[in-house]
């Protein structure tokens, strides 16, 4: 017995960590595969409807977002209660919707134009006027591929 | 020459001991940055813009399903209110009109379904309609391919499929231009 206790007591069982470095490399490549790096913050409050039919958004460099929703209460002092239209980080009309389109369209390469996807994020307490407003508006500058944001479902 | 030999004895090895330390940093960077939500919606795509209005009234009556939400988010479906979870099952019967009934759709490849809202109805009701309409026209497609192929409908299936059945059963919403009710200031 006492033999047997001295030897272990003895033999240090060291775990190699010679592939930790890997393992850490393999997740930090999973989540740099997977992040998506928000772009802008948030001015309005967009809490986006639920809905069943929904399709997934592929190509992320495809897309554009819109938010359309009441300004958050900070901002609120300036810009009013009435819902309002957010374009990349700031608050936007829509005469400024063409060109946002634009800019975007200069990022993605010509034979991809007829992809790009504009993203509705909008609030579901909005009214249908200023949707219908940006609607009209992406229709005359012709971007015509149009995905309404919404959320899945939860029974 | 000694002294050379001297420099090939000692170790030119990096030490790769801080690796891991570095790699979480950076992972720990990633993990807060991260959000992992897939972005998901209707997908819908707009007619193009033209000055002139579209005319609707040479369309039969019966091949036309008109819905319309008012500011109240009340649904008005051919003329009479309705609600919103039996729009999908009208809407289907509808469009396939199973019992040729003379006031539902010819056929499917004439059914149009046209909608209309005011401004101020709420965005919410008005999504939840246009998916009403949109899983009406799905759970047909779903049926049409099970018949045609004897699988369920998805968008893998190859491009091919999908236009035949899409030319059988077109997925036709005209939105007409809103009404000024009940738009708030």
């Amino acid at each position: 017995m006492a033999k047997f206790k001295k030897k272990r007591g003895k033999t240090t069982p060291a775990i190699s960590t010679a592939s930790l470095p890997d393992i850490i490399f393999m997740l930090l490549f999973f989540f740099m595969v997977v992040t998506v790096l928000r772009d802008s913050e948030l001015m309005v409050r967009v809490i986006v409807p639920e809905a069943t039919e929904l399709d997934k958004l592929e190509q992320k460099s495809l897309v554009h977002y819109m938010y359309i929703g009441r300004p958050l209460k900070k901002y609120q002092a300036v810009y009013g209660t009435s819902p309002r239209l957010q374009l990349g980080d700031k608050f936007a009309t829509l005469e400024d919707i063409p060109l946002f389109i634009e800019k975007h369209k200069l990022t993605v390469p010509e034979s991809q134009h007829g992809r790009i996807t504009t993203s509705l994020r909008v609030d579901g307490d909005v009214t249908m006027g200023i949707v219908t407003d940006v609607k009209t508006k992406l229709r005359k500058s012709g971007q015509l591929l149009v995905n309404y944001s919404a959320r899945p479902k939860v029974e | 020459m000694a002294k050379s030999k001297a420099r090939d004895k000692v170790s030119t090895e990096i030490n790769a001991g801080s690796m891991a330390d570095i790699a979480f940093l950076l992972l720990i960077f990633f993990l807060v940055t991260t959000t992992i939500d897939v972005d998901k919606g209707i997908r819908v795509k707009l007619p193009p813009w033209s000055d002139e209005e579209p005319d609707i009234q040479r369309l039969k009556e019966r091949n036309v399903f008109s819905v319309l939400v008012n500011a109240q988010n009340q649904l008005l479906v051919r003329g009479e209110l309705a609600k919103l979870d039996e729009l999908k099952d009208r809407a289907k019967e509808f469009i396939m009109n199973p019992n040729n009934r003379p006031d539902l759709a010819e056929k499917p490849t004439k059914a149009i379904i046209s909608l209309k809202n005011d401004r101020g109805t709420n965005y919410k009701t008005y999504l939840q309609v246009y998916n009403e309409l949109k899983a009406a026209y799905n759970e047909l497609w779903d049926e049409e391919c099970r018949k045609m192929y004897g699988v369920p409908y998805s968008e893998d299936l190859p491009l091919a499929m999908r236009k035949a059945i899409k030319k059988k059963i077109p997925f036709v919403l005209s939105e007409a231009e809103p009404t000024n009710y009940g738009e708030e200031q």
